[in-house]
């Protein structure tokens, strides 16, 4: 769904900056494009600016320095209730003293719509979420997830182009969650709005979004789209930050266009792929995933680099076996591997070699 | 476990009933917790509960009469009130009798008072008849008729007899009358005479002036909370300190203060002429009137106004207001169908607090009233102190008490009594 000639992007942050006290700031230069028709999450650790991000899109918060566009207009100046964004909160903020109808016809009354249009609307927002039922009650009067959803119809039953989101699903126990995680990207795809989505629960991201932005101290730190942010990511930040990750520290001892030869602090000698590194002598963190740890030998390609690593422990998990390993000095090195047929079970204090494929172990910043 | 299966009664594990050994141990709790607020209960019922029994007690009370005139009180029932005529001698015979015990026993003075605040000029009636009767002999020295209207020409009035007769049983509703500026009669309850209607005035000035304080006060009030409830901390406390300030200083003092203010040479006539706003001769009259209770009475309630609203406003989360404007909401629009139905309940506990209050307020009335500004309760504290008339004073008070209870009554019904919150 995404527009083609997304030569000007539905929602723009231009070198945007926000600072709330004037001696720090919390967002400090944001350059963000989101094409219409997508699904953008912002995810980053508490305080990471996030919500302000969010809020400044809402009008909530003026941007210190920048632009914020919405359609290729500057809406820096525009009032909140003009802008025309639905908004899901996080503790929902349906209004206690109305019902459940009454919330979702406010938006419609405060723009003058005639009765029938409004009723027709409501009963039409309502079936959406499936809560055609409940339209007599009080908020209060329902579960989590119900007012989750009221929220939501509320935020879509004026119909705008642009939804925004701030950890709407925070509240939620994990299967709830997940069911609604389902819902809203049906819902977003089947009416084709443009959804920007705050969470700081990384799986959530990564099974919703068209693209993540990863924020980090008032920046992004990697925009992409889920599998490259897993698979590729851009620093040590993001590969720390998104699924699980082992690191090894070391010097650039060599670098080539496609392959960094990396002197670890134990002495071992490893080949990498170079990401964000540039120079020879350079401090660096590598990083690879737990399962693309190789354990047969014989799988690896003839002349890569393996390692020796002691067994600390054995972690029988059903579909996937967790291994503890002491990798050149680091004591909590993972391997996940595939409870196979061929699969070996590893005994502690057994000592085995190990690698990757280059292409696997990426080169970051230190 | 211990239970029968095959009874249905369920046992502890002593044997005993469950259902009983659960009552014995709830009842312990509620002793101990009942002895533990027990000085509170007793303090509660000898210092709150027994004097407004007392007092409404006291507003139909009329024994007097009857104890200290007993024989006249039982002869006169015979005595056709209406027939114009003056009762016969066994009526005067018993009344001297009575009169010359009382004399003897010196009560007399306090059925005179009681009987002239029925008919004026029965006290003084009461005093020279009972002087005179402590020397006679009852047995011998009739008939008393003419004895008496030769001490005093009053005995030969029939109103005279009349007032004695209507007040005679122990209990009355005269009082009650008299506080809603009717009087009994021996024809039943009428109205008194144009120059004595003050009550029923002043009941609705109370009313009136308390309606406009409250008033005044949630319009004054209502910015406040909400700055209170909306500014960061530090401000906040600062501003909270302001609001408090007020109970810091003697209540007597705020209201003198006002009195400099608002007087003809005071403070603000001076600003307004040194603005010529207003000419030198033309000052406004700000004390001694309705503007200066409203005024002193409006300032020195605001805090009970701002604190229950406040405490209701700290609870509505501000992002009702931003998801209001996120659906297209004005400000106004924002404020006016979101934020403000969630603050009513602050606002009635507020009013609530602030209308009883000032119903039933008195010295601020009393200093800067002047008296066209003076309230109900002002009129109960002279009837209290000056005129020593309790039954009056007792009804006026019990009036006032049901009109509050009717008032909350009402409040319920429209707004629901637990809608309003005092906090959290
Ligand atoms: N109104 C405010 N006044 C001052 N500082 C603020 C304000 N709101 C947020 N901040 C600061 O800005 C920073 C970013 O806050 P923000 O709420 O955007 O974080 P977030 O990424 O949404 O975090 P979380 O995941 O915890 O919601 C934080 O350090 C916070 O303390
Ligand atoms: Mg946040």
């Amino acid at each position: 769904m995404v527009n083609n000639n997304s030569s000007s992007a539905f929602v723009k942050f231009d070198r945007v900056q926000k600072s709330y006290d004037g001696e720090t700031l919390v967002v400090k230069d944001l350059n963000l494009e989101v094409p219409k028709g997508e699904f953008l999450t912002m995810l980053g650790p508490s305080g990471s600016g996030k919500t302000t991000c969010l809020m400044m899109l809402a009008g909530f918060e003026t941007a210190t320095h920048g632009e914020i566009m919405l359609n290729g207009i500057s809406i820096n100046n525009i009032p909140p209730h003009k802008r025309g964004i639905g908004m899901v909160f996080q503790n929902y903020a349906l209004f206690p003293h109305m019902s459940v109808a009454e919330n979702l016809s406010f938006p419609l009354e405060v723009r003058k719509l005639d009765k029938a249009t409004r009723e027709e609307k409501v009963n039409r927002a309502l079936d959406m979420v499936e809560m055609g039922e409940f339209k007599g009650r009080r908020p209060a009067q329902l579960s989590g997830g119900q007012q989750q959803r009221i929220a939501l119809a509320r935020a879509l039953v004026f119909e705008p182009e642009l939804v925004l989101m701030d950890e709407p699903l925070g509240a939620l126990d994990k299967q709830l969650r997940e069911k609604m995680q389902f819902e809203i990207t049906g819902l977003a795809h089947r009416l084709g709005i443009t959804v920007v989505y705050v969470t700081h629960d990384q799986t959530e991201a990564l099974t919703m979004s068209d693209r993540v932005a990863v924020f980090n101290d008032g920046r992004i730190q990697q925009l992409a789209t889920p599998d490259q942010l897993y698979e590729e990511p851009e620093n040590s930040f993001v590969a720390q930050f998104i699924g699980e990750n082992n690191t090894l520290n070391g010097t650039i001892s060599d670098l080539k266009s496609d392959v960094a030869t990396v002197k670890l602090d134990s002495g071992d000698i490893i080949d990498c792929k170079p990401v964000n590194v540039s120079t020879i002598g350079e401090r660096t963190q590598v990083s690879i995933r737990p399962e693309r740890v190789e354990l047969n030998k014989k799988r690896l390609p003839p002349g890569s680099h393996t390692l020796t690593a002691e067994v600390l422990e054995f972690i029988y998990m059903g579909d996937v076996f967790r291994t503890r390993l002491r990798v050149a000095g680091n004591e909590d090195f993972i391997v996940k591997t595939r409870n196979s047929s061929d699969q070996v079970r590893l005994n502690p204090g057994e000592k085995i070699e190990i690698g990757w494929s280059t292409s696997c172990c990426r080169a970051l910043d230190a | 476990m211990v239970s029968s299966s095959s009874t249905n009664v369920l046992l502890s594990a002593d044997g005993t009933p469950l259902k009983k050994s659960l009552n014995r141990s709830l009842r312990q709790q509620k002793m101990r917790a009942l002895l533990l607020i027990a000085p509170l209960l007793i303090f509660i019922l000898v210092a709150f509960i027994m004097p407004i029994i007392s007092m409404l007690s006291r507003s139909v009370e009329n024994e007097l009469v009857g104890q200290t005139l007993p024989l006249t009180v039982q002869s006169i029932q015979s005595w056709d009130a209406m027939s114009g005529e003056l009762p016969d001698e066994p009526v005067y015979r018993a009344f001297a009798q009575d009169i010359q015990n009382a004399a003897k026993a010196k009560v007399h003075t306090k059925v005179a008072l009681r009987l002239n605040y029925e008919k004026s000029g029965i006290a003084s009636l009461f005093k020279k008849t009972a002087r005179k009767a402590k020397k006679w002999d009852i047995e011998n020295d009739g008939p008393f008729k003419e004895k008496l209207i030769k001490v005093h020409k009053g005995w030969g009035e029939v109103e005279v007899w009349q007032t004695i007769k209507t007040h005679s049983p122990t209990y009355t509703s005269g009082y009650f009358l008299n506080a809603v500026d009717m009087r009994k009669t021996v024809q039943g309850a009428e109205w008194q005479p144009e120059d004595k209607t003050i009550l029923i005035k002043l009941f609705q000035r109370t009313l009136v002036m308390s309606l406009i304080i409250t008033f005044s006060c949630i319009i004054l009030g209502y910015p406040v909370a909400w700055l209170l409830a909306n500014l960061p901390m530090r401000q906040a406390n600062l501003l909270m300190i302001l609001v408090l300030l007020p109970f810091w200083t003697s209540l007597l003092v705020r209201t003198s203060a006002w009195k400099v203010m608002l007087q003809q040479q005071g403070v603000i006539n001076d600003v307004l002429v040194q603005l010529s706003l207003i000419s030198n001769e033309g000052r406004l009259i700000m004390i001694n009137n309705e503007i200066g209770t409203i005024v002193a009475m409006t300032h020195i309630l605001l805090p009970f106004m701002i604190l229950p609203m406040y405490s209701v406003m700290q609870t509505i989360p501000p992002s009702y207001l931003r998801a209001a404007k996120s659906l297209g909401a004005t400000n106004w629009t924002a404020f006016w169908r979101v934020y403000f139905p969630q603050s009513v309940p602050g606002i009635g506990a507020g009013s609530i607090l602030v209308f009883i209050l000032a119903i039933g307020y008195y010295i601020t009335p009393e200093i800067v009233g002047g008296t066209k500004g003076v309230f109900i309760s002002n009129r109960i504290a002279y009837h209290i102190l000056k005129s020593l008339n309790w039954g009056l004073a007792a009804a006026l008070g019990t009036i006032l008490l049901v009109a509050v209870l009717i008032l909350y009554w009402t409040y319920d019904k429209i707004v629901g009594i637990d809608n309003v919150k005092l906090g959290g």
